[in-house]
């Protein structure tokens, strides 16, 4: 915002006639005018910020208190140190769920984001048709409840579900098996449902970055001899650079924080074969009132999101 | 003629993708006109459909009680976040004042928190004034949630006002709230319809509080109501199926209705941020 010559002028003039500025050297008068704008600020920001703050900070902060207590939920608590911490990296079952989250971060981030790319160099070059019908319908998983895209797969996965009939189809009849009950493959099946979910925000995403790349560059490529791999390798990628740092941003949050799909398809079983951190501080606090030990885990779910929120933040502005 | 071949490998590709996303929709679908008790769960024409699992799935599950506290729920969830996200974003996008920098920071930590490490300790927060077990442990705390991204929405789209636009409605002697009523939200319309068909979205699909805050059954909302069904009702796959689509039908509908809008108006305006 640029500062306005009559706002200067009109000193004489009623304060709420003074335009907004920011530019201005400091000074006297600027100050108290910039008070009385902090107070109008804060009184919009009375009510958005107190809710944020009474639901979001305030038991988020208490939380980072809880964890360094052994609370059963109702009696009294008993401080507990660092050792609520300490098992998170050192009970197997917790550790495993953290492992998890790493993992669940390939297949909300990792091969959706792979896909997209693909996508997207597919169809955008030189000539530019639009997809919108393809890109609308590769969008809706994203507005499903996870509760009803967790039954779904649940189908998809069973004995006679989906899956199945197609390695019969295929002759693979014998490699049938119930997935979401292997121990093997429940983790992965979960994981992909993560993809199914994720690949079409980040199409959503690489689709409407592409569109703003100007023809020219591809005609320039191409004029050059370039074909559709140099086109997408010099113009497409390079242009979507803050298009993939903020999909991989909202996914990877969403892999760290998974709950509802896995809630429901697994439970995180067979035994603790699909456990992630989000489920497990839900059973932690409600099944084995366990309160201490879930905030110690959740404040590690939370450090471990904004690490990677940071690290890809730090990604996109040293390249760009 | 290679330039035809590779537009007809293309047009495969994105229609295996379309595919990807379709079938488990189809799965559902069919599975829902299954005759009661079937368990095939693949992809098979319904010869004999059975439309009476979707009445027969609305009394079982009770969707009528589902069903209207969701409404209940988004009906109050939607205008007040969409008020409120308003308010701090033209704050935000618009003004110039003390500690803009750190408060509009802090709540924009709220984007990246798990709502893990929120809930455990919210419960007993609420519970505390006995507030669980009622519509407002569900709506108050939504309003709160959905803040971090209303207010970094709403500050998006106000940024890009024309400050002129506001300094001549500040010379004509307009208060805050009448430049933001009259000057700003008539040229709104598209911002504030797609972030309410976000919160709409995220309070009806919201799972997790629901889970942990609801234990009266008429106080559960749909999704909450779907998942309980499936864990008593393992055995009538196809009445699951059936449930499973009015639970969707909803947020599927206004998805239909504003999706030209919402794709790209969310793709376009996550990204100038």
């Amino acid at each position: 915002m640029s500062t306005s010559l009559s706002g200067q002028e009109t000193a004489a003039a009623p304060p709420r006639t003074a335009a907004v500025s920011r530019t201005v050297p400091f000074s006297r008068r600027r100050l108290s005018r910039k008070w009385r704008r902090t107070l109008v600020a804060y009184g919009f920001l009375l009510l958005p910020v107190g809710f944020y703050a009474l639901f979001m900070v305030l038991p988020w902060v208490q939380t980072v208190i809880v964890s360094f207590y052994n609370w059963d939920g109702i009696g009294p608590r008993t401080a507990a140190g660092w050792a609520n911490y300490a098992r998170v990296f050192s009970d197997p079952q917790l550790r495993e769920a953290v492992i998890h989250s790493f993992e669940l971060m390939l297949y909300f981030c990792v091969i959706p984001i792979v896909s997209a790319l693909f996508l997207t160099a597919l169809i955008t070059g030189p000539r530019r048709p639009r997809w919108t019908v393809t890109r609308a319908i590769l969008f809706v998983p994203q507005v499903l409840p996870p509760v009803a895209i967790a039954v779904m797969w649940q189908w998809m996965y069973g004995g006679s579900g989906f899956i199945n009939q197609v390695l019969r189809w295929v002759g693979l009849g014998s490699d049938t098996q119930a997935w979401l009950a292997s121990f093997s493959w429940a983790f992965p099946a979960v994981g992909l449902v993560g993809s199914w979910v994720t690949l079409g925000l980040c199409l959503a995403f690489f689709i409407a970055g592409a569109q703003r790349i100007p023809i020219e560059l591809y005609e320039a490529v191409a004029a050059d001899g370039g074909g559709r791999l140099r086109q997408f390798r010099w113009v497409t990628l390079p242009h979507l650079r803050g298009e993939v740092v903020i999909a991989a941003t909202v996914t990877a949050i969403a892999a760290l924080s998974a709950f509802d799909i896995v809630f429901v398809m697994t439970g995180g079983g067979p035994g603790v074969a699909s456990i992630v951190p989000g489920l497990l501080v839900y059973q932690l606090a409600f099944t084995s009132d366990q309160i201490g030990q879930a905030s110690a885990l959740a404040v590690v779910l939370s450090a471990l999101v904004l690490a990677v929120v940071t690290v890809l933040r730090l990604a996109g502005r040293e390249r760009s | 003629m290679t330039a035809k071949l590779e537009w007809l490998g293309t047009r495969a590709v994105m229609g295996l993708a379309v595919l990807s996303i379709v079938i488990p929709l189809l799965v559902i679908a069919t599975t829902a006109l299954e005759p009661a008790g079937s368990v095939n769960t693949g992809l098979s024409w319904p010869v004999h459909p059975h439309w009476g699992n979707f009445a027969a799935a609305w009394s079982f599950a009770g969707f009528s009680t589902l069903m209207r506290s969701s409404a209940i729920v988004s009906v109050v969830v939607v205008p007040a976040g969409v008020i409120l996200a308003t308010c701090a974003g033209y704050v935000f996008g618009t003004m110039d004042f003390y500690g803009k920098r750190l408060i509009f920071g802090v709540l924009m930590l709220g984007l990246a928190v798990p709502y893990e490490a929120i809930v455990v300790t919210l419960y007993y927060n609420l519970k505390s004034v006995g507030l669980t077990n009622t519509y407002l442990a569900l709506i108050l705390p939504l309003v709160g949630a959905f803040m971090p991204f209303g207010a970094f929405w709403m500050r998006n789209h106000f940024s890009n006002t024309p400050p002129a636009l506001i300094e001549a409605a500040q010379m004509d002697g307009a208060s805050d709230f009448t430049i933001l009523t009259k000057v700003l939200l008539p040229n709104s319309r598209a911002a504030l319809s797609t972030l309410a068909v976000l919160y709409f979205m995220w309070s009806w699909n919201q799972f997790l509080l629901v889970l942990i805050m609801i234990q009266d059954p008429s106080k559960e909302t749909a999704p909450l109501g779907l998942a309980l069904f499936v864990g008593q009702f393992t055995s009538n796959l196809p009445l699951l199926s059936a449930g499973t689509l009015i639970v969707i039908a909803p947020v599927m509908l206004v998805y239909i209705i504003f999706q030209r809008q919402f794709i790209a108006g969310l793709a376009h305006g996550a990204i100038k941020g």
